[in-house]
C-alpha cells in the first residue's frame, strides 16, 4: 500500500467508526424513547387525570395528585427561582459587569449549576425539615428553586449583556434614571432571550427527582396543603416503578412519559422563540 | 431613591447565591462533625456500614461512585466523540441540524426514565448475557454512560466547532484527508475545550442519583466483580435517608452527602476554570 494510500484507508477508518459510534448512540437513545412512547401511550387514559392514586390492583386510580403536586412544586419553585435569577443576573451584567466579585459570583454559580441535587436535597432537609419536623412542599419547592437560581442567573446575564450599549446611552442620553433604563429598554432588549432561560430552566427543575425524595417526600392521595408532603410525578414515578405490581408500574410509565412530553414541549417553545427573533432581526 | 434600592435589590439577589452555597458548605459539615468525630478518617478509610450497630464508612460508597462514573466515562468518551466528530465534520447540514437538536433535546429528558429503562429493559438484557443479577457495577455504569452520552457529545461538538474554518480549509488545501484535519488540526486546536467539557461530564456523572439508584443495587460492600451488586453516594442518600434512625446514621449520610459536594466541587472546578477558561483565552 503505498503511502496516500494508506492515508485515505486510515481517514475511512476514521470516519466510519465516527458514524458507527453515532449509530450506536441513536440506536441506544431511540430505543429508550421508544419504549418511553409505547410504554407510555398504552398506559395513558383518561382515568389518570381523574383519579389519585390507589392501592394496587384497582381500577380507579390516576396520577391527578402527582400531576396537581408537580404543577405545584414547580409553580412555586419558578416563583422563587425567577424573580431571584433575574435580578442575580440583572445585577451580574447591569451594575457588576466585569469586577472580581461579578465575576466570582459568575464561576460560583457556574458550578452550582452541575452540583449533584441530591446534595441541595439534603441541606433543605436539614434546614427546612428538620426545624418543621415533617416534610412538606414548601421545603420540596425551596430546593427546586435552589437548583434554578444559577440557571436563570446566567441566562440573564448572558442575554442582559447581548443588548448593545448604544440603546442604554440613548436612554440615559434622554436623562431616564439607570433603573429605567433596566426596566423599559434593556430588559424589553433581552426579553425573549429571559423568557427562553426561564422555560429551560424550569425544564431543567421540572425534571429532577432527588431533591425531591426527601423534602417534599411523597404522597397517594391528593393535597393542596402546603405544609404537608407532596407528590410529584418524579418520585411518584420512582415509587411506582420500583414496585412490584404490574399497575402502577403502567401508572409509572405513564407519568414519565407526560413529564417528558412536558419538557420537551417546553424545550421546543424555547428555541422557537429565539428562532423567532433572530429571523425577526 | 427607587435607583438605589432597584440597585441594591439585584445585588442582594446576587449575593444570596454565594451565601446559598457558603450555607450547603456549613450546614452539611456541622451536621456530619458527629460522624467525623465518631468516626474520624475512618468514616472515609473503611467499608464497614452497619446501621444496626452504629457503624459506618463510606468507603464502599465512595469506591462505587468513583468506579460507577469511570466505567461510564470510558465508555461514552469514544462514543461520545465519534459522535461530536460525525456532528461537526461528517455529517450533511441538513442532517445535523435534525441530529444535532435530538441529542440536545434528549440531554433535557429526566434522568429518572433513563433509570426506569435500565431496570426493566436492559438490566434483564444483561441478567441473561451475564448470568449474575443484572444489577450492579456494570449496569449502573452502561446506563450512567447512556444518560450522560448526549450532554458529552453536545458540548464536545460545541468545542470542536470553536475552531476557525479557515485553518482547516488550509489542511485542506495542503492535501489532508478529512482524519487528518480532524486529528492534526481540530483536536489540538480544541484540547482544551474538549477536555473540560468531558470533565463537565464526568462532574455531572458523579452526582447522578436516579439514572443509577433503580440498577445498582444498594449493597455496601465493595465489588469483588464488575458484575456484582454495591452501591454509590447518591444512592445510599436516596435509599436510606428517610429510614435513618439513629443521630449517628443521620450524620454519617450528612458526611456522605458532604463528601459527594467536595469530590463534585473540585470536578467541576478544574473542568471550568482550568480547562474551559484556557479553551476561551485560547
Amino acid at each position: 500500500m503505498s503511502p496516500v494510500q494508506k492515508r485515505i484507508f486510515i481517514n475511512k477508518l476514521a470516519l466510519i467508526f465516527s458514524t458507527l459510534s453515532a449509530i450506536i448512540a441513536l440506536a441506544f437513545l431511540f430505543w429508550i424513547l421508544g419504549v418511553l412512547v409505547m410504554k407510555g401511550l398504552s398506559a395513558l387514559n383518561w382515568n389518570i387525570f381523574i383519579y389519585e392514586g390507589a392501592p394496587p390492583g384497582y381500577e380507579e386510580s390516576g396520577l391527578k395528585h402527582a400531576l396537581v403536586g408537580q404543577l405545584i412544586l414547580v409553580g412555586m419553585a419558578t416563583g422563587v427561582g425567577v424573580p431571584l435569577g433575574i435580578l442575580a443576573g440583572t445585577y451580574l451584567s447591569e451594575y457588576g459587569k466585569n469586577s472580581k466579585l461579578a465575576n466570582t459570583i459568575r464561576d460560583i454559580s457556574d458550578i452550582m449549576m452541575s452540583a449533584p441535587s441530591i446534595v441541595i436535597g439534603a441541606f433543605v432537609y436539614a434546614i427546612v425539615v428538620l426545624p418543621m419536623g415533617h416534610f412538606s412542599a414548601w421545603a420540596g419547592s425551596i430546593a427546586l428553586g435552589i437548583i434554578m437560581i444559577p440557571i436563570i442567573l446566567r441566562t440573564t446575564d448572558d442575554m442582559l449583556q447581548l443588548v448593545p450599549g448604544t440603546l442604554r446611552e440613548a436612554a440615559f442620553a434622554l436623562g431616564a434614571p439607570k433603573y429605567k433604563v433596566i426596566l423599559n429598554v434593556v430588559y424589553r432588549g433581552a426579553k425573549a432571550g429571559i423568557l427562553t432561560g426561564v422555560l429551560l430552566g424550569v425544564a431543567r427543575v421540572a425534571g429532577e427527582t432527588a431533591p425531591l425524595l426527601f423534602t417534599s417526600f411523597n404522597d397517594n392521595f391528593f393535597t393542596t396543603d402546603l405544609s404537608q408532603a407532596m407528590p410529584s410525578l418524579t418520585v411518584t414515578m420512582f415509587n411506582y416503578a420500583t414496585s412490584p405490581y404490574e399497575d402502577w408500574q403502567q401508572l409509572g410509565w405513564a407519568a414519565a412519559f407526560i413529564l417528558s412530553m412536558f419538557i420537551l414541549g417546553l424545550n421546543i417553545l424555547g428555541r422557537l422563540i429565539l428562532l423567532s427573533t433572530k429571523k425577526g432581526k | 431613591m427607587i435607583d438605589k434600592l432597584f440597585q441594591n435589590l439585584t445585588r442582594i439577589s446576587a449575593f444570596l447565591i454565594l451565601l446559598i452555597v457558603a450555607w450547603i458548605f456549613v450546614v452539611l459539615f456541622n451536621q456530619s462533625t458527629e460522624a467525623m468525630q465518631t468516626f474520624g478518617l475512618d468514616f472515609l478509610t473503611k467499608d464497614e456500614w452497619a446501621p444496626n450497630v452504629d457503624k459506618f464508612g463510606a468507603y464502599a460508597a465512595i469506591f462505587g461512585s468513583v468506579a460507577s462514573t469511570f466505567l461510564a466515562m470510558l465508555l461514552s468518551i469514544p462514543i461520545a466523540i465519534g459522535v461530536a466528530i460525525f456532528l461537526s465534520e461528517i455529517a450533511h447540514p441538513k442532517i445535523k441540524g435534525f441530529f444535532g437538536v435530538s441529542v440536545e433535546l434528549l440531554a433535557a429528558i429526566p434522568s429518572v426514565i433513563y433509570g426506569m429503562w435500565g431496570l426493566f429493559y436492559f438490566v434483564p438484557i444483561l441478567r441473561d448475557l451475564t448470568g449474575g443479577m443484572g444489577i450492579g457495577l456494570l449496569a449502573a455504569g452502561i446506563v450512567l454512560a447512556i444518560m450522560i452520552l448526549p450532554f458529552m457529545a453536545a458540548v464536545t461538538r460545541d468545542a470542536m466547532n470553536t475552531t476557525p474554518d479557515i485553518l482547516k480549509e488550509s489542511a485542506y488545501a495542503l492535501g489532508g484527508t478529512q482524519w487528518d484535519v480532524i486529528k492534526d488540526v481540530i483536536i489540538p486546536y480544541a484540547k482544551a475545550g474538549i477536555i473540560g467539557s468531558l470533565i463537565l461530564a464526568l462532574g455531572r456523572a458523579i452526582g447522578e442519583t436516579m439514572a443509577v439508584t433503580f440498577v445498582m443495587g444498594n449493597v455496601h460492600k465493595v465489588p469483588t466483580s464488575i458484575l456484582s451488586p454495591t452501591t454509590s453516594i447518591p444512592v445510599t442518600l436516596a435509599n436510606e435517608f428517610t429510614e435513618a434512625d439513629t443521630s449517628l446514621y443521620f450524620s454519617s449520610l450528612f458526611g456522605l452527602a458532604l463528601t459527594l459536594l467536595i469530590m463534585s466541587f473540585v470536578v467541576i472546578a478544574v473542568a471550568k476554570f482550568y480547562f474551559l477558561r484556557k479553551a476561551r483565552r485560547a
